[in-house]
C-alpha cells in the first residue's frame, strides 16, 4: 500500500506500487490533466510535483511518492490563476493544448526553485518538454512574464 | 449555398445539444447528395447552427476539428462577427460526425485537413450570422410594431432608430422563433467589411482556460462506464501476419483480463484506413495493458515487405529519379535548350519518410455493442470514421455515430481512422466498450510514413546567366498505394502539391517528370505532404543556379518566378491540375503574390547585409493551399557543426484573413515544424520494419534547437481577395530557407534531409 496525498486529498493506493504515477492519476483518480506522450521520460507531457519537484509522471512508480504531496496541473491553483497559468493565457501559447499542462507545471517548478532565471537557466529548464506544434517562443515569454509575477 | 431556414420548429434542438431557443441552421445539398435530393424532394437538411437561448447566450456549432490550428476561434468569429454577437457571450458546440448537416459548404465532409477551414467557410459563416441578424431584427421590429427598417442589431443588442428602444438578444427569442429566413440569400444584408469588429482581428483561442489548467478533453481523456483499455501489438512488418503467439505470462499480469487476437485484413483488401491486425491485450487500466504486452511472445510471418530497407529503397528513388518517367508538364522544348545552353546545371535532392508525431498518440474509445454504435475519437475526419468503423463492424454508417474530441495535434495522422476501427473489432469481440491506446512506438513503428522522394533536377543557362530549360523528375511512394499497393507513380493531387505548379514562370522550357517507385509501406499526407520535397529542390536548386551564374539568390529568384498575375498550366499542356480541389478562377496561381512575398522577406530581414564570419542568411518562397509564403532564416554555423538561428522572417500572403494572431502561431509553429524536419526527421527501415521507436532515435525540436524569434509578417496587399490556407502553407518554404542560408554561412551545399552535424563540421 502506498500512501500520498494528491492535490492535497490523502490517498491509499492498493495496486501494484510499481505503476507509474501517471497511469495511477489517469486511470484510477479520473486526473487527465496529466498527458500520455512517450512513456519514457523524454516529452514531459506528464510532467507533475512530487514534494515540489517536476517530475515525470510516466516514469516515476506510484511507490516513490509515498508520503509525498502530488501536484498536477489541477491542483496548482484552485482557480486556475497560477501566475504561468495566467502568463500562459496572456502570450496565447497553447495551440492544441496536449503538452501545456506538462509546460506549465515544469515551468512553475523552474520558477519556485529559480525564481530570476537567465534566459539560458529558462531554455534548460524547459528543454525535456515537447511541443509539436512549435510554441516553444511563446513557452519562452511566458516563462519570462511569471518570472516578473512571482 | 441554397438558402437559410429557421429551424426553431423542427425537432433539432436535441441533436444540436442546447438548449431550447432559436436556432438557425443552413440547407444545402451538398454535392453528393444532389440526387437523392431530387428523389425525395424534402430531403434538403440543415447543417450548422446557431443558437441563441433566452438568456442571450449564442451557442455556435463548430463542424470542424480543433487540433491546435485555431479553428474553434477562427470560424465561430465569424459567424458571430455577422450576427453581431458579443464574443464574451458565445459558446462553442463541437459537432459530431454527420456530413448531411455539418458540412455547410458541402466541400469537406468535415474532414479536417487540406487547410481548407477558413476558405471554404468564410462565406457560408457569414450568410449564418447575418441571417440570425436578420431574424433577431425582424423579430425586434414586430415586438415593437415597427417597420423592420428601422432595427438594427449592435454587440448583442436590437436597436430602435427612432426611439432609441433596445432589447438584448435573448428578449425576442419568443417571436424569432416564428420568423422566416428569406430563401434568397440577396435578402440578407451582409455587413460591409469597414464593419466588421472581429474579422481581421486578433482573437485568443477560445479553449485557453481550459488548455492552462487540464480541464480540456482530448481522445484518451473519455471514459465510459464498463470501459476496457487495449493496447495491439503489430506486425513489425507492413502487413505481416501473426504467425502463433503465446499470451500466458502477458495474462498474469494483475490488471490483464484477456489477449485476443484481432484478424490482420484480407490480403485483397488494401490497407486505405483499415485495421491491419495484431495481438491485443485488453484490461483494466492502461499500464496493465502496457506491461501485458510486453510479455506477449508472438512469431510474425513479416510477408514480402521484409525486402523493405530503406538504404537501398532511397538509391532505387534516385536511380528512378535519374532515369526520368513520364512527363506531366511541358513547355518549349527542353532537351534543345539544354543542349545549346552555355552551362548545364545538374543535382539531385533528396528527403526520407518522416512520421508525424503528434503529442497526443493515435487513440479512440468505441462501444460497438449498441446502435448506434458510439465513437469518441480524436479524428480529423469523423465522416470517414464512421464509414471505415462501419466496415470493420458490418454495420451501416448511419449506425455509427463519431463524437470529435480536441485533438492532441494531427499533421495528418489523424485523418486516418485506423485506429478507430482496431477500437471498434476489439468492442465487438470482448462484448464491453473499449478505449484503444497507441503509443510512441506504435505511432512511430506503425504510421502513415511522409513519402521518402527523390528529385532529379537539371538546368541550363546562357552567357548572361539567365535559365533557359528547367527539368525535374520526381520519384516517390505514393498514398495512392493506400488502395492501390501496386500503384507505380503519382497522381494528380500528389502533382498538385507542388510539383506541375512550379513557379518559375519565366522559364521558357519547362519539363516536369514523374519517375516510378515501389510502395513498401503505409504512405500518407503529413503537414504540407509533397510541398516540402518540391519546395526544398526548387527553391535550393535555384540557390545553386544562381552561385553557378555569379548573381544574386534573390534576384535570380525574382527573375524565374516574374510578376505574372497569373501562371496558365492549360498553356503548358496541362490538362487537369488539381488545385488543392479549388477552381483556378477563384484561387488561380498569381507569380506576383510569390515574388512579393519574397521581396517583403527580403527586406524584413535586412538581406543584402554584411554578416560575420559564419553567419548566412537564407531564402525561399512557397504557395501551397493557395497561399504565398516566403521565408528568410539567418543560420549561425559554429565550427563543430552545430548550429543556431537567430531569426527567421516569414511572409504570409493568405488572401483575406479572419484571425492574424492564429496566422501568427500557425506561422510560428510551422517554422519549428520546418526546422525539425530539416535537423531531426528521418524514419529508416530494416528488413522491412521501422528502426525508430521513440524521440530519443526520432529525435524532434526541443526548446534549446528552436528557431526562438520568428517574426511573422502578414501580407496586406492581396488581402481583399480570396482567402487561403494557414495550417500548412508555413511548412515548406523553412527548410530550403534554412539550406540556402548554409551555403551563404559555409559553401556548404546540402541536397539531403535531415542535415547532420557531419554535414556541417
Amino acid at each position: 500500500m502506498v500512501n500520498l496525498k494528491v492535490n492535497g486529498v490523502s490517498r491509499q493506493f492498493h495496486g501494484d506500487p510499481e505503476m507509474p504515477l501517471l497511469w495511477y492519476l489517469r486511470d484510477e483518480l479520473g486526473l487527465t490533466g496529466s498527458k500520455f506522450g512517450c512513456g519514457t521520460g523524454l516529452c514531459g507531457a506528464c510532467t507533475v510535483h512530487v514534494g515540489g519537484e517536476a517530475v515525470r509522471g510516466c516514469i516515476t512508480a506510484v511507490s516513490a511518492a509515498e508520503g509525498q504531496d502530488v501536484t498536477t496541473i489541477e491542483g496548482l491553483d484552485p482557480d486556475g490563476n497560477h501566475p504561468v497559468q495566467r502568463a500562459w493565457r496572456a502570450h496565447n501559447v497553447p495551440q492544441c493544448g496536449y503538452c501545456q499542462s506538462g509546460q506549465i507545471m515544469q515551468a512553475a517548478a523552474l520558477l519556485d526553485a529559480n525564481p530570476e532565471p537567465s534566459d539560458q537557466d529558462i531554455v534548460d529548464g524547459m528543454e525535456g518538454n515537447i511541443c509539436r506544434c512549435g510554441t516553444y517562443q511563446r513557452i519562452f515569454a511566458a516563462v519570462r512574464t511569471a518570472a516578473e509575477e512571482v | 449555398m441554397a438558402g437559410i431556414l429557421n429551424l426553431s420548429r423542427r425537432d433539432v434542438l436535441k441533436s444540436a445539444g442546447a438548449a431550447a431557443g432559436l436556432v438557425l441552421g443552413a440547407h444545402v445539398a451538398p454535392r453528393s447528395l444532389i440526387p437523392a435530393a431530387k428523389a425525395q424532394a424534402t430531403a434538403i437538411q440543415p447543417n450548422l447552427f446557431v443558437n441563441i437561448d433566452s438568456a442571450g447566450t449564442v451557442t455556435i456549432t463548430c463542424s470542424r476539428v480543433e487540433m491546435g490550428q485555431g479553428v474553434r476561434t477562427g470560424i465561430p468569429m465569424i459567424l458571430a462577427d455577422e450576427l453581431e454577437a458579443d464574443w464574451s457571450r458565445v459558446k462553442i458546440w463541437q459537432a459530431p460526425g454527420d456530413e448531411t448537416k455539418y458540412d455547410p459548404a458541402g466541400k469537406d465532409g468535415q474532414n479536417t485537413d487540406g487547410s481548407r477551414s477558413t476558405r471554404h467557410h468564410l462565406d457560408v459563416m457569414r450568410q449564418l450570422g447575418a441571417s440570425g441578424r436578420y431574424v433577431l431584427e425582424q423579430a425586434a421590429a414586430k415586438k415593437w410594431g415597427v417597420d423592420p427598417g428601422e432595427v438594427y442589431a449592435k454587440d448583442h443588442r436590437l436597436y430602435h432608430t427612432g426611439s432609441g428602444k433596445s432589447f438584448d438578444f435573448g428578449d425576442v427569442i419568443d417571436v424569432a422563433a416564428e420568423i422566416e429566413v428569406p430563401a434568397d440569400n440577396a435578402a440578407l444584408k451582409l455587413k460591409d467589411k469597414s464593419q466588421w469588429k472581429y474579422i481581421g482581428n486578433d482573437m485568443p483561442i477560445v479553449d485557453g482556460y481550459d488548455m492552462t489548467t487540464g480541464g480540456a478533453n482530448y481522445g484518451a481523456d473519455i471514459s465510459i462506464p464498463g470501459m476496457k483499455i487495449a493496447v495491439i501489438a503489430r506486425s513489425p512488418v507492413y502487413r505481416g501476419k501473426v504467425k502463433s503467439f503465446d499470451a500466458s505470462e502477458a495474462l498474469k499480469v494483475q490488471g490483464v483480463e484477456q489477449v485476443v487476437e484481432i484478424p490482420a485484413l484480407a490480403d485483397d483488401k488494401p490497407a486505405e484506413f483499415r485495421a491491419l491486425g495484431g495481438v491485443a491485450v485488453v484490461g483494466t487500466n492502461t499500464w496493465s495493458v502496457m506491461e501485458g504486452r510486453r510479455k506477449l511472445q508472438i512469431e510474425w510471418d513479416a510477408g514480402p515487405h521484409a525486402a523493405h530497407d530503406s538504404s537501398t529503397y532511397d538509391d532505387a528513388l534516385i536511380a528512378s529519379a535519374q532515369k526520368g518517367g513520364v512527363a506531366i508538364r511541358q513547355r518549349g522544348d527542353v532537351s534543345a535548350a539544354l543542349d545549346s545552353a552555355a552551362k548545364v546545371v545538374e543535382a539531385d535532392y533528396f528527403v526520407p519518410y518522416f512520421i508525424h508525431t503528434p503529442m497526443e498518440p493515435p487513440v479512440a474509445i468505441v462501444d460497438a455493442n449498441v446502435r448506434p454504435v458510439k465513437v469518441w475519437a480524436a479524428t480529423q475526419s469523423p465522416n470517414e470514421t464512421r464509414q471505415y468503423v462501419a466496415e470493420a463492424l458490418g454495420v451501416e454508417k448511419t449506425d455509427v455515430e463519431c463524437n470529435v474530441t480536441l485533438l492532441g495535434g494531427g499533421f495528418g495522422r489523424k485523418s486516418k481512422p485506423d485506429f478507430a476501427c482496431e477500437a471498434a473489432i476489439l468492442s465487438k469481440m470482448v462484448g464491453a466498450p473499449v478505449r484503444a491506446q497507441w503509443t510512441r512506438e506504435d505511432e512511430i513503428r506503425h504510421g502513415y510514413y511522409h513519402a521518402a522522394c527523390a528529385q532529379h533536377m537539371k538546368a541550363g543557362l546562357d552567357e548572361q546567366g539567365k535559365i533557359t530549360a528547367w527539368h525535374q523528375c520526381g520519384a516517390w511512394p505514393s498514398l495512392l498505394g493506400l488502395w492501390n499497393p501496386v500503384h507505380k507513380t503519382g497522381f494528380g493531387i500528389e502533382y498538385g502539391l507542388g510539383l506541375i505548379d512550379m513557379p518559375y514562370n519565366n522559364v521558357p522550357n519547362i519539363r516536369i517528370e514523374n519517375g516510378e517507385a515501389d510502395i513498401m509501406i503505409r504512405v500518407g499526407w503529413y503537414r504540407s505532404v509533397n510541398n516540402i520535397q518540391h519546395a526544398l529542390a526548387m527553391n535550393c536548386f535555384a540557390n545553386e543556379l544562381a552561385a553557378a551564374a555569379g548573381r544574386d539568390p534573390l534576384e535570380v529568384l525574382l527573375e524565374l518566378i516574374g510578376d505574372a498575375e497569373v501562371m496558365d498550366l492549360a498553356e503548358d499542356g496541362v490538362e487537369e491540375y488539381w488545385n488543392y480541389g479549388d477552381s483556378v478562377e477563384d484561387w488561380p496561381i498569381m507569380p506576383n503574390r510569390l515574388s512579393n512575398t519574397l521581396r517583403v522577406v527580403a527586406d524584413k530581414a535586412g538581406y543584402g547585409k554584411e554578416l560575420p564570419k559564419g553567419h548566412g542568411l537564407g531564402l525561399a518562397a512557397h504557395r501551397s493551399f493557395h497561399s504565398y509564403v516566403a521565408a528568410a532564416v539567418h543560420v549561425v554555423v559554429r565550427d563543430d557543426g552545430s548550429l543556431h538561428i537567430p531569426q527567421v522572417d516569414m511572409a504570409v500572403d493568405c488572401g483575406r484573413y479572419v484571425n492574424p494572431e492564429g496566422i501568427r502561431k500557425q506561422i510560428e509553429g510551422a517554422a519549428i515544424y520546418g526546422h525539425s524536419i530539416a535537423r531531426h526527421g528521418k524514419i529508416t527501415t530494416t528488413a522491412g520494419a521501422v528502426d525508430q521507436s521513440n524521440f530519443h532515435d526520432y529525435a524532434v525540436t526541443r526548446m534549446s534547437d528552436a528557431p526562438m524569434d520568428v517574426r511573422v509578417h502578414i501580407v496586406e496587399d492581396f488581402a481583399h481577395l480570396k482567402p487561403c490556407g494557414v495550417g500548412e502553407p508555413g511548412v515548406p518554404p523553412y527548410a530550403p530557407a534554412l539550406l540556402n542560408a548554409i551555403y551563404d554561412a559555409t559553401g556548404k551545399r546540402i541536397r539531403k534531409l535531415p542535415v547532420t552535424p557531419e554535414d556541417l563540421a
